[in-house]
C-alpha cells in the first residue's frame, strides 16, 4: 500500500498506437473514480515519471498494470519483464499486448523490408541513407538505442500474464466494468476470475450481439465495402459478400461495426476455444463459398486479395505461425543468436 | 491465455507392440519400440510397454486384460495392425477387463510402417513416434457409449417395380407395417411390360400379377401409388417422410375399377410409358389392365375437360359418381423407422447414338419397344411386325450393348442386355422364323441356367456377330440392300468388314439410373456414384445398406441388375429391415459432433453444410444444435465452427493436436504447449 | 539443398478412402519412404487448417491432406469443403512467404494404394528439396512462455 493508503495503478505504452491510453480517458468520469481508489505511479502519457522510479519501488508494489502495445524491441521487453515484476496484476491491454495487432503485421516482413519501408520510402526525406545503428561507438563511449527484434511479440510471449483485454482499443465500457470489477475486488465485494481470463469482453462472437438477419450462407464473391452502392442495413453482412469477421470474434463490443454499417474487422480476437483465429476465420469462409471445381473456387478467391490481411489483422504475432518462416541468412543467423 | 497443458498426467497407460509374426517384427525391432515406450514415455502415463508376438492371439488380448486389471491400467495402446482390421477386437478386449472400449486406441505400424518400409533402424524409429502419437492421442480420450435409437415397426418402401414389390411383402409378411409408394399410377415397374422372362422364359404377368395383387390386397400394406416422397426428415427407427398423393380425379372409395370410364373417353393419348410410344391409352387410364390398385387416373394435361371446359363423358357414364374433377393433391405424413429404396432405373435414351438411327429410321427400335410388341397383351397382340403394323420381318439383327461399355456413353455393363438379346432372338425366331443376327462384344451368361439359353439359341440358328456395329443406315450400294436397313459393322472373329442387310434393328438399349437420382439421393440424404446409381455401404459386405443409417436400397436403384438379382436384393434389404425392427433399437457408434449453445452465437455458417441434416437451426434462441442420430460423424461442421463452439467426439481437436505433437516428437523434445483464447 | 536433410510430413488421411489405400499399400508391400506420418481423420472435411498450421509449427517439414475423389466422398460432398479450404490455406501461406508446396491436396480411393505411395514419395522429394521448414519464431518461443502463471490469489492478497 502506497503512502495515502490506495493501491497503486500503471498504465504503459510499448508497440501500439496510443488508442488504448484514449480509450482509458474515454470512460469520462469513471476516470475520478480510478483516481479515487488508485494511486497512479507511473503513467508515462498522462504524468511525468521515470523508469528508474519503477525500478525502485518493491516487487509486486504495483496492484494493476494495463500494458498495452506489442513487444517490438529491447525496450519495450525490458519494461515488459520490469513491469511484470513490479505488478500483483499485469493485464495485457488492447490488441496489440493481447495478439500484436496491426504492428504484428510487420511479422510478414524482415527487419531489412521494414527499414527500406521506413528510411527508404517515398515519404521519407532521408538524403544520407541513413539507418539506425543499435550500437556505436562514439568518442565519448558507447551509444546503444534499443535493439529492433526481428519479429513483433505479444507480451505473453516474453512474461507471464494475468489476465487479457482484448479490442482496439477495448470499449471504454468495458474498461469501466473491469475497472469496477478490480476496485470491488480491492474491498473485498468480488472475486477476480481465474489467471489467464480474458477480462472485459464476452465468451461468444460478435454475431451474438449483431440484429442482422441469417440465413444459410453460399458466397459468390467478395466486395469491399466501400464498393457497394447499396447495403442491405437489415441483412448478415457476410451473406452480402461483405467479408465480416463477426461469426469468429469476441464479443464483448456490442457488434459496434456491423451496427454502422461496416463489416467486423475482428478486433476482439478469437473466441475462447480457438487455437488460431484466423484458420478459424479461412475455414469458416472458405466452407460458404461457392464452387466444386478449383477454377471456380479461386475465382472466389481472387475476389479476397489479402486473406492475410483479412484473417490475421489482429492476431497474426500471436497465431500459430507468428510470422513469416526464416528466408534470410542473416536473420536466421540472428534468431540461432537469440534462442 | 498461454498456460501449459497440465504435462503430468495422472492416467495409467499400457503399450502393447505387436511382433505380427515376422510381418512387423521382421522389419521393426519391436522389443526396441517397446523399451523406449517405457523410457521415454514414462512422464506420459506409459506404465508398461510390452511387445508379443500376437497380440490380436487370445493369449496377447490376455495380456491386456490381466495389466488392465493387475496394473491398473487407464488407457491402452496397442502397436499392430490398421485399426480396420482389430480396432473392435482391442476395444473388446478393454471392455471384458472393465475398461471402456474407447479408451483402447489401434496404430499401425504395419500396413504404415513394415510392411511400406525397408530400412529397418528408420521404420523402428517411425514406429516409436507411431507409437508416440497414440499415447499422446489416448490421454485425450473419454469414456464414450453407443447411441441407442429405438426403431419404429413401420416401414417405407419407395418404387413399386419388383424389387419394392418382393421388399414390402416380406416385411408385411413378417408381420410389420409397410408404406409403398409409387409414382405412376401401378405398381409393377418395368417388369409389367414385359412379355417373357428369361431364361426360363416364363411369362412376366404370370409370375408378377400375383404378387401385385398380395399387395393391393395385404393388410399390412397400405398401397400409395401416384404418388411421390417430397420430404424425409429424421432419422434411423425415426424418419418423418412426407408423401404427395397426386390428384387423380378419382374418388377411389366409390370406384369399382369397372373401366367404364376409359372405354367412354373420347381422347386417345399416345402411350409412352408403358406401350414405349407404340400404342394409345385414354386420358383417364389404368396403365395396363392388371393394374394394382384397379383405380385410374385422369391425365389432367390431356384430359378434354381440364383442357377446355367441356366434355365431362366419364362423369355422366360412372355408374358409381367416382370421378371428382375437383379433387385436389393431398399431403400425407408417415412415421417410418426404416426406408427401402427401389426406385428402379431409366432406358438408355437410344436416339444418342445417332449412327443407329433410332427415332430417324423406322424400323430400328428399342428393346422396350420389343417388348411391348411381342407382348400377347401389348398393341399388336404379341405379332411381330414393323413399324408399318402388318410387315413380318424376315431378316432382324440385335445390336447389344447400346449405350453400354462405350466410352461415349456409358462405361459400365448394363447386366441384363446379352440375356434380353438373347430372348428376343428367340422370340423372333419362334414367331417369325426370320433370320436372326446378334452384333455383340462379350456374351455375358453368367447366372444359373443362363448359358444353357444361350446354347439354345445358338442351336435354333441365330447368328451371331462379334463386334461393335458402326452404322444402322438405309443407304443401299447392293440391289439386295434396296428397301432394307444396312448394319455395317467390323466382324472381328471373321477379320472383315460387313454390310448387312435386314428388315428390323432392335437397339438392346442399356439401363441408366433414374434422371432424378442425385436428387432423390440428396431427399433421402444417401449418395450416387458419379453415374447416378445409389452407392451401398459396401459393394460386396453391406450390398443393401447406404451410408445413410436405416436407409436400404434394392434393384437397379444400385446398378443394372435383371429380377432375379433384384428380386433377392428386395429381400435382403427386407431381411435388414425386419432384423432392426426386431432388436427394437439400434447402437450407433458415438463419433458425432455437438454444439456448445453457450458459445453459438448463431452465424449459421455451418447450416448449409451437413448433406444429411443433422444441423438444426433455432430460430428462437438463434443457436444451431447438431441431431446426434443424424450425424454422421465426418466433422466438417466442427472444422468449419468459426466460434469453434462445434466438438466432435474421438476426433476431437485435443486428440489430433495431441496426436500430432506425438507424430512429431514434440511432446519429448518440447512440453506440450497449448494456446487458449486469443489465439 | 541438404544431403542428410530427412523431412517429417504429416499426412491427414479419410478413414474412408485414404487411409485404406495406405492399408493397401501395406498389404501389397508398396515402398514409399518412411518420412510421412499419418492421421487418421473420418473425412477429409474434418480437416480444420488449424491442423496444418499446427502441424507447421511444431515441427513438422509439409503437410499432405488426402481424401475421396471429388464425386466419391463418403459423406457425399464434404471433400469439395476440403478442397476450398486447401486452396484458400495456400493463398494465405503463400502470402505469408511459405512455399505453398510445403502442403499438398491428394484424391486417393481405397484401391489406389500405389498411387498413394508414390504421391508420399513425391512429395518428400519435394520437401527435401525445399529444406526444412523454419519458422522464424518457433515454439516454445522462450522460457518465459513454459513457465506456469502463478494464479493471482497464491501472489498474496491484493
Amino acid at each position: 500500500m502506497s503512502m495515502n493508503g490506495k493501491p497503486k495503478f500503471a498504465m504503459y505504452w510499448a508497440a501500439s498506437c496510443g488508442g488504448c491510453e484514449i480509450a482509458v480517458l474515454n470512460i469520462h468520469e469513471k476516470i475520478l473514480d480510478v483516481d479515487a481508489n488508485f494511486e497512479v505511479v507511473f503513467w508515462p502519457v498522462a504524468m511525468d515519471a521515470k523508469y528508474k522510479d519503477v525500478e525502485a519501488m518493491p516487487d509486486e508494489a504495483i496492484t494493476l498494470t494495463l500494458f498495452n502495445g506489442g513487444i517490438r524491441n529491447a525496450e519495450n521487453e525490458a519494461m515488459a519483464h520490469l513491469m511484470r515484476r513490479k505488478s500483483k496484476i499485469l493485464v495485457a491491454f488492447g490488441s496489440c499486448a493481447c495478439a500484436g495487432c496491426i504492428p504484428g503485421l510487420a511479422n510478414l516482413s524482415t527487419r531489412e523490408q521494414i527499414f527500406e519501408a521506413v528510411y527508404d520510402g517515398v515519404s521519407t526525406d532521408n538524403p544520407m541513407g541513413l539507418r539506425p545503428d543499435f550500437q556505436w561507438a562514439a568518442p565519448e563511449g558507447n551509444l546503444h538505442i534499443p535493439e529492433f527484434y526481428p519479429v513483433l511479440k505479444t507480451l505473453d510471449q516474453v512474461v507471464a500474464v494475468d489476465y487479457y483485454m482484448p479490442g482496439c482499443p477495448p470499449e471504454s465500457h468495458q474498461i469501466a466494468a473491469v475497472v469496477d470489477l478490480v476496485i470491488q475486488a480491492l474491498q473485498g465485494n468480488a472475486t477476480l476470475p481465474p489467471t489467464g481470463s480474458v477480462i472485459g469482453a464476452g465468451t461468444s462472437t460478435v454475431c451474438d450481439e449483431c440484429p442482422r438477419v441469417r440465413n444459410v450462407k453460399t458466397i459468390q464473391q467478395f466486395t469491399r465495402i466501400q464498393h457497394l452502392t447499396e447495403i442491405d442495413p437489415n441483412l448478415c453482412l457476410l451473406e452480402q459478400g461483405i467479408p465480416c469477421n463477426g461469426p469468429a470474434t469476441r464479443s464483448g463490443c456490442g457488434a459496434l461495426c456491423p451496427r454502422a454499417n461496416a463489416q467486423c474487422i475482428g478486433c476482439y480476437g478469437s473466441s475462447d476455444s480457438a487455437f488460431d483465429f484466423g484458420a478459424r476465420l479461412m475455414t469458416a469462409f472458405a466452407s460458404v463459398i461457392e464452387g466444386k471445381e478449383p477454377a471456380e473456387i479461386e475465382r472466389v478467391l481472387d475476389t479476397l486479395p489479402d486473406p492475410v490481411g483479412q484473417f490475421y489483422r489482429f492476431s497474426l504475432a500471436h497465431s500459430l505461425l507468428r510470422a513469416a518462416p526464416l528466408v534470410l541468412e542473416e536473420e536466421e543467423q540472428y534468431a540461432t543468436h537469440q534462442h | 491465455m498461454m498456460s501449459k497443458i497440465n504435462h503430468s498426467t495422472t492416467e495409467r497407460v499400457g503399450v502393447y507392440v505387436c511382433h505380427c509374426g515376422s510381418n512387423i517384427a521382421g522389419v521393426i525391432d519391436v522389443e526396441a519400440v517397446a523399451q523406449w515406450a517405457a523410457e521415454h514415455l514414462k512422464d506420459r502415463g506409459v506404465v508398461i510397454a510390452r511387445d508379443y508376438k500376437f497380440m490380436c492371439s487370445s493369449l496377447g488380448q490376455e495380456l491386456i486384460e490381466k495389466d488392465i486389471q493387475e496394473l491398473g491400467l487407464t488407457r491402452v495402446v496397442v502397436a499392430a495392425c490398421s485399426p480396420h482390421l482389430h480396432e473392435a477386437t482391442f476395444r473388446v478386449a478393454c471392455q471384458r477387463a472393465g475398461l471402456n472400449p474407447y479408451l483402447c486406441e489401434l496404430v499401425s505400424i504395419r500396413e504404415q510402417a513394415s510392411w511400406v518400409h525397408t530400412d529397418k533402424h528408420a521404420a523402428t524409429e517411425k514406429a516409436k513416434a507411431i507409437v508416440s502419437g497414440g499415447v499422446e492421442r489416448v490421454l485425450h480420450h473419454t469414456p464414450l457409449d453407443p447411441l441407442h435409437v429405438p426403431i419404429h415397426p413401420a416401414t417405407l418402401v419407395v418404387g413399386g417395380g419388383i424389387a419394392g414389390i418382393q421388399a414390402a411383402l416380406e416385411i408385411a409378411d413378417a408381420g410389420f407395417p409397410v408404406y409403398l409408394v409409387e409414382r405412376e399410377p401401378s405398381i409393377g415397374g418395368h417388369m409389367a411390360q414385359f412379355d417373357k422372362t428369361f431364361p426360363t422364359l416364363d411369362c412376366a404377368a404370370c409370375i408378377l400379377t400375383p404378387r401385385m395383387v398380395s399387395i393391393g390386397s395385404h393388410p399390412n400394406v397400405t398401397l400409395m401409388t401416384w404418388s411421390e416422397v417430397t420430404n424425409v426428415a429424421g432419422y434411423v427407427g425415426n424418419f418423418t417422410v412426407t408423401v404427395k398423393k397426386k390428384a387423380r380425379y378419382i374418388n377411389t372409395d366409390l370406384c369399382t375399377g369397372c373401366g367404364i370410364c376409359q372405354e367412354k373417353c373420347p381422347k386417345k393419348v399416345i402411350d409412352d410409358t408403358f406401350e414405349a410410344g407404340l400404342g394409345y391409352r385414354k386420358a383417364v387410364y389404368t396403365p395396363f389392365p392388371q393394374a394394382v390398385p384397379k383405380y385410374p387416373v385422369i391425365d389432367h394435361v390431356n384430359c378434354t375437360y381440364f383442357q377446355k371446359g367441356t366434355c365431362r363423358a366419364c362423369e355422366k357414364l360412372c355408374p358409381t359418381d367416382a370421378i371428382d374433377f375437383n379433387q385436389e393433391d393431398e399431403i400425407v405424413t408417415l412415421q417410418v423407422g426404416n426406408i427401402v429404396l427401389a426406385t428402379g432405373y431409366d432406358l438408355f435414351d437410344a436416339r444418342r447414338v445417332a449412327q443407329y438411327g433410332y427415332a430417324r429410321l423406322a424400323n430400328v427400335f428399342t428393346s422396350i419397344e420389343f417388348e411391348r410388341l411381342s407382348n400377347a397383351a401389348g398393341p399388336t397382340n404379341g405379332n411381330i411386325v414393323l413399324r408399318d403394323g402388318v410387315t413380318v420381318p424376315k431378316t432382324v439383327g440385335i445390336i447389344h450393348c447400346t449405350g453400354s461399355r462405350d466410352r461415349n456413353f456409358n462405361n459400365y455393363c448394363s447386366a441384363i442386355c446379352c440375356m434380353q438379346s438373347l430372348k428376343f432372338a428367340h422370340l423372333v425366331k419362334e414367331r417369325t422364323g426370320a433370320t436372326v443376327y446378334n452384333f455383340y462384344i462379350d456374351i455375358r451368361t453368367t447366372a444359373k441356367a443362363y448359358d444353357e439359353f444361350y446354347q439354345r439359341v445358338l442351336e435354333e440358328g441365330a447368328i451371331f456377330v462379334r463386334g461393335r456395329v458402326a452404322e444402322v443406315t438405309d443407304a443401299s450400294r447392293m440391289p439386295n440392300e434396296e428397301g432394307k436397313l444396312i448394319i455395317q459393322v467390323e466382324d472381328t472373329l471373321a477379320g472383315l468388314q460387313r454390310r448387312i442387310p435386314v428388315d428390323m434393328v432392335i437397339l438392346s438399349v442399356g439401363l441408366e439410373p433414374r434422371r432424378d437420382s442425385h436428387e432423390v439421393a440428396k431427399l433421402f440424404g444417401i449418395s450416387c456414384s458419379s453415374d447416378g446409381w445409389i452407392i451401398e455401404k459396401h459393394p460386396k459386405l453391406d450390398p443393401v445398406a447406404t451410408m445413410t443409417e436405416g436407409v436400404f436400397v434394392a434393384g437397379c436403384a444400385q446398378g443394372p441388375k435383371d429380377i432375379p438379382n433384384s428380386v433377392a436384393q428386395g429381400a435382403a434389404a427386407a431381411a435388414r429391415v425386419l432384423g432392426r425392427i426386431q432388436q427394437k433399437e439400434i447402437a450407433l457408434e458415438p463419433v458425432r459432433a455437438s454444439v456448445d449453445e453457450s458459445k453459438c452465437s448463431g452465424c449459421r455458417i455451418c447450416n448449409g453444410l451437413c448433406p444429411f441434416n443433422a444441423i438444426i437451426f433455432h430460430e428462437d434462441r438463434m443457436v444451431t444444435e447438431v441431431n446426434p442420430a443424424l450425424c454422421q460423424g465426418c466433422g466438417t461442421c466442427v472444422a468449419a465452427c468459426p466460434a469453434g463452439a462445434i466438438s466432435g467426439t474421438v476426433f476431437s481437436n485435443e486428440q489430433i493436436f495431441a496426436q500430432m505433437e506425438g507424430l512429431l516428437l514434440h511432446n519429448i523434445e518440447h512440453p506440450p504447449l497449448t494456446e487458449g483464447v486469443l489465439a | 539443398m541438404n544431403d542428410t536433410f530427412e523431412p517429417v510430413i504429416i499426412g491427414f488421411t479419410c478413414n474412408w478412402c485414404s487411409y485404406r489405400a495406405a492399408d493397401l499399400a501395406g498389404t501389397a508391400r508398396v515402398k514409399y519412404p518412411p518420412n510421412i506420418r499419418l492421421i487418421r481423420l473420418m473425412c477429409s472435411g474434418r480437416l480444420d487448417p488449424t491442423f496444418v498450421l499446427k502441424a507447421l509449427a511444431s515441427g513438422a517439414d509439409g503437410v499432405l491432406i488426402t481424401g475421396c475423389h471429388p464425386g466419391e466422398c463418403h459423406y457425399l460432398e464434404q471433400n469439395y469443403k476440403t478442397l476450398r479450404r486447401y486452396l484458400m490455406l495456400r493463398r494465405v501461406l503463400t502470402q505469408m512467404g511459405i512455399e505453398p508446396e510445403r502442403i499438398k491436396l491428394v484424391w486417393a480411393s481405397a484401391a489406389e494404394g500405389v498411387k498413394l505411395a508414390q504421391e508420399i514419395t513425391d512429395m518428400v522429394e519435394q520437401i527435401r528439396a525445399l529444406g526444412p521448414f523454419k519458422p522464424r519464431y518457433p515454439m516454445p518461443l522462450n522460457p518465459s512462455e513454459v513457465v506456469e502463471v502463478q494464479p493471482v490469489a497464491e501472489r498474496g492478497t491484493v
